[in-house]
């Protein structure tokens, strides 16, 4: 049932379908994660890895089923609460997704801006952010001139600049060199240890081996394991 | 909306229109041109309206007698028509005052009149109208009555030339409406266009605010405030150039295309705050359209 919703759970998902015409992208998906939790999606390219975390911020809505984020049930909210829903979360894209024409600063700020924070707390924010994952010297680049870790450090500050209760990481290190994925796992591991419940969806084993957490396979958009690592 | 956010709102749209300076031009150009178009029908209108109110008051009545009328009869008829409603004064022309104006107003022609035999003028009366008579029906009505008279041979108002002139200004009007309503429909769609080419050009940004949490009024707000400068911009720049224009042909008409005829006027400052207001509205309701299309 879901008014049996579990204290702990941030997130749940109730028997959730969903196709992309006859194309099945996720069946049949149940899942409780918790407050806190670090967890993992892995799977192969195609599994339902990205889809599954499109359908937490509601970049795409479900077929069938349920999905419940601190109770709120996804399929009954209006169109004016996704943003303040969105805002739970902290994003980093795969491809980084930073506005090529802003500045560093610009990219980061953007989302205390979009919340109505005031220009002095943004200043104060983004400079401490920017400085916890030593990209400092950067305020007043522009993304393109910066290197691929560099652009995905910039992602991960934008995405905790706003204190999020949840972090969704899709493949974070996919694009990155060995040292610049040990430094993003840091940091997320870091804001994981500070209370942020953390979801990261990645194929790469190598990763899920170095930081440990419970870990879902699915393939061909079947939940098929849950293990712990 | 809060002050700094609404300072906020204003820069991004200051820096918006710089980095897309060649539309807004587009769009600014666009509403200026269609505003100076409705524009100029309603200064024609204005002035049209008021000359044609001016001739309305001068009206007369102009009634020209039988030939060989006798004086008594015209003192007989001065008194009927004096007393009729409506009527402010009669003046009796005679045919002899009536040849020694026509020769001085024809002074250049004045061999015309060498070989004329006789008089071919009549005599007649001018008519004054009172006030409250100075309008089209009534002076038909008692044109037709004078003209009942016996010894009245022909009656003329005017009635031909400003039934046409009515016609064709009425007729001016609604061109006026209808290309008033076609440029306005053509300023809205095209700001409305602009404003999609530039959400189109950063629909990426627009995606990552909304993917971070920023409502629609947020990513609207500097949108906005882009369509309403651009309505301002075009609107006071399309006033600008009709208030040059106006200048030249009122320059021109008191040098001599027909001075002292009658002067035209600009349009009153309520009528041009009235554009300019219709011209943010145009900016508005522009970056409305396109907005809510592309943020669906």
């Amino acid at each position: 049932m879901i008014d049996d919703q579990n204290k702990s759970s941030i997130i749940r998902l109730f028997h959730v379908h969903k196709n992309y015409g006859a194309k099945k992208a996720l069946a049949n998906i149940t899942l409780d994660i918790s407050k806190n939790e670090l967890l993992f999606i892995s799977g192969p390219s195609g599994a339902g890895k990205t889809t599954l975390l499109k359908l937490l911020y509601l970049g795409e809505k479900v077929s069938e089923g349920q999905v419940l984020i601190e109770g709120i049930n996804l399929s009954r909210i209006s169109h004016n609460r996704i943003p303040f829903l969105r805002r739970k979360f902290g994003i980093i894209f795969q491809d980084y997704k930073l506005i090529p024409t802003k500045t560093v600063f610009d990219n980061v700020a953007i989302v205390l801006e979009a919340t109505g924070k005031k220009r002095r707390f943004i200043e104060k924010k983004v400079k401490s952010i920017l400085r916890t994952v030593g990209m400092e010297e950067a305020l007043h680049s522009l993304p393109p001139s910066l290197s691929g870790g560099e652009q995905q450090r910039i992602a991960f500050a934008r995405a905790v600049v706003g204190d999020p209760k949840i972090i969704l990481a899709d493949e974070p290190t996919g694009n990155l060199d060995e040292v610049s994925a040990d430094i993003i796992l840091e940091l997320l591991k870091r804001f994981h240890t500070r209370g942020a419940t953390v979801i990261i969806a990645t194929h790469d084993k190598e990763l899920i081996r170095k930081t440990g957490g419970r870990v879902i396979h699915l393939n061909q958009g079947y939940l098929q394991k849950t293990i712990n690592v | 909306m809060k002050v700094v956010p609404m300072i906020h709102n204003y820069k991004r749209a200051i820096q918006d229109i710089r980095d897309h300076k060649f539309l807004n031009t587009v769009t600014i150009i666009t509403i200026a041109i269609s505003i100076l178009i409705v524009s100029a029908f309603a200064l024609f209108f204005v002035n049209a309206n008021e000359i044609i109110n001016s001739w309305k008051k001068g009206i007369k009545i102009m009634v020209y007698l039988k030939p060989d009328t006798p004086e008594t009869k015209i003192s007989e008829l001065i008194r009927k028509i004096q007393h009729m409603d409506g009527i402010r004064d009669v003046r009796f022309i005679s045919k002899n005052e009536a040849f020694q104006e026509l020769k001085k107003q024809m002074k250049r022609q004045s061999s015309l009149f060498e070989n004329l035999k006789e008089n071919p003028l009549p005599d007649a009366f001018e008519i004054l109208l009172k006030s409250s008579f100075q309008n089209q029906e009534k002076v038909e009505m008692l044109a037709t009555k004078i003209e009942s008279l016996p010894q009245v041979d022909e009656v003329e108002y005017g009635q031909r030339w400003l039934g046409q002139f009515t016609n064709f200004f009425n007729l001016f009007r609604l061109t006026g409406y209808a290309m008033g309503s076609l440029f306005f429909m053509a300023a809205l769609l095209i700001v409305a266009n602009t404003i999609r080419l530039v959400l189109y050009s950063r629909r990426d940004e627009v995606e990552i605010m909304r993917l971070v949490g920023a409502t629609d009024s947020f990513i609207k707000a500097p949108f906005y405030i882009q369509g309403l400068i651009q309505g301002a911009f075009g609107g006071i720049i399309g006033l600008a150039v009709l208030f040059v224009s106006f200048l030249l042909i009122s320059l021109s008409m008191e040098r001599g295309i027909s001075p002292g005829l009658f002067t035209i006027r600009f349009l009153s400052p309520g009528a041009l705050c009235g554009i300019i207001l219709v011209s943010i509205f145009v900016g508005w309701i522009g970056c409305y359209l396109s907005l809510k299309q592309f943020l669906k």
